[in-house]
Order: structure tokens, then sequence, then C-alpha cells
């Protein structure tokens, strides 16, 4: 796990293959993610996304169905994504009998943008902790300071 | 906010060390430099790289007291870090839940037409 991660999961009432269409086919993903999707599901393909008269570039890093998948998105334009310079968004889908699916996802890499290349390197070396621990100590700990 | 803003907000508590010298600051109050660098694993010359990182995304102020600079946490600036992260969760709870729907909605039909 890199270091700022977003980390959801959501209990489906469908089998791991219906949510793996869900969540890769083109037409699934303008439903939930962006408004226009042009990707093909293989690592390593460029694909675009479209939201509103915005979008950006995407590549697929893992596809594992019915159970991994994972792109990176948000890095500059005419740049091939890498750490440090995108995000990476990975699916991970846990059958849970045959009609239940747990989803998972784990956005990756926001502070990272912004980094040296030195200090990306030192920060890859290093342990990392759970993030959100973290935050949820200091929320709790803002939420009892005068905010003023 | 600008997104220049939330990497410069990301880069500064991304790291694990600068979140151990936030940490220290969080339950201690304030505190000057060489107290901070008798309690982390690192030298005093990283707590103070760190310092400036911290300072520079906004996240820790310094005062002048005698001879010492004293350091704290801006708890605004903080609290608008839990709020941004908070915000990233909640747009991933936003599609989790849609997906959620599609891939139950898609699912009660298959079995329709079983």
């Amino acid at each position: 796990m890199s270091g700022l991660a977003i980390e959801r999961e959501v209990l489906i009432e469908a089998p791991a293959e219906v949510v793996w269409r869900t969540i890769t086919e083109p037409d699934q993903m303008s439903l939930w993610f962006a408004d226009r999707v042009d990707l093909v599901i293989e690592p390593g393909a460029h694909g675009y996304m479209g939201f509103g008269d915005q979008g950006g570039p995407v590549v697929v890093e893992a596809v594992d169905r019915p159970t991994r998948f994972s792109f990176r998105w948000n890095h500059p334009p005419g740049e091939e994504p890498v750490v440090g310079n995108s995000m990476l968004v990975e699916f991970t889908l846990i059958p849970e009998g045959a009609e239940r699916t747990r989803l998972r996802v784990v956005e990756s890499g926001h502070e990272l943008r912004d980094w040296p290349e030195a200090e990306k390197q030192r920060y890859a070396d290093e342990h990392r902790e759970g993030w959100g621990e973290f935050f949820d100590r200091l929320a709790g700990v803002v939420s009892e300071r005068p905010s003023g | 906010m600008t997104a220049e803003v939330d990497d410069q907000l990301w880069s500064a508590v991304g790291d694990p060390s600068r979140r151990r010298v936030l940490d220290l600051l969080v339950s201690n109050g304030e505190v000057s430099a060489s107290w901070l660098a008798g309690h982390v694993p690192f030298s005093r010359q990283a707590v103070s790289k760190h310092l400036v990182v911290l300072e520079e995304a906004g996240l820790v102020t310094r005062r002048k007291q005698g001879k010492e600079v004293l350091y704290q946490v801006d708890a605004r600036r903080l609290d608008q870090a839990t709020h941004l992260m908070a915000d990233l969760a909640a747009r991933w709870d936003r599609r989790l839940a849609t997906i959620k729907r599609i891939a139950e909605a898609a699912h009660a039909e298959a079995k329709k037409r079983r």
C-alpha cells in the first residue's frame, strides 16, 4: 500500500462476473465514472475519459477477470503515467458466495505528484503506515480544538 | 480550492516522516525543533527540512520565544486536509453506490429472464 490511499468498499448482491462487467465495460463505466469512456480493457491499453468538456488519458494496468482491475489516470497529457505523475485506481472483487461480491477500491498517488524525484525514491524505500488511521486520529484532535 | 493547492498539501502530509512530526506537534502542542529531534528516529537536519515543507504547506506555524523557535500545528489547515481526504472518500462512496445499483439491477434482470 502506498502512502496516501483512499480505500473504500461496498457489498453488492450480485455475482463477481456481473460486478466485473459493471466496472470494466466502457458503456457501463460511463454510468458511474466519466461521461465518456474510450477504453480497451487490456493491460497497457491507453484510453480516454471525459468529464463534461474536460477529460484526460487513462492507462489500464492490471486486468485479472473477475477479481482485479486497475488503471492510472490524472497524469499530464503526453506523458506516460508512472508512479509520481498519476493516480492509481485499483479494484478488487472478492466473491462472498455465488451471488454476493465485496468490491474494494483503493485510489493512491495523490501526494506524489508534487514531489521531487529524490524524495519519491526515499519515500518508496520507506515503510508506510496506513492513512485512514492517521486521518481519523487527526480529525479527532482537530475537532477538539477551537477552529479560530 | 485549486489542484495546485491540493498537490502541495498531499505532498506535505503524504510522507511518513512528516506525518510523524505532524503527529508529535498535534499531541504536544508548541515545541522546538530540538525537542522534536529527540522524539524521532531521524536527524535534527531532517526534522528542520520537514518543518520547512510543513510550514510552506501552511500546516505548521512558527514563533520565536527568546532564543528558541517554537512550532505548532495550524488547526484550520489541518482541518482542511482532513476534509479534502473525506471529500475524495465520499466521491468514491458515491461511485461505489452507483456500481452497486447497476450491478444489482443487472443481476435481478438476468434472474428474471432465467
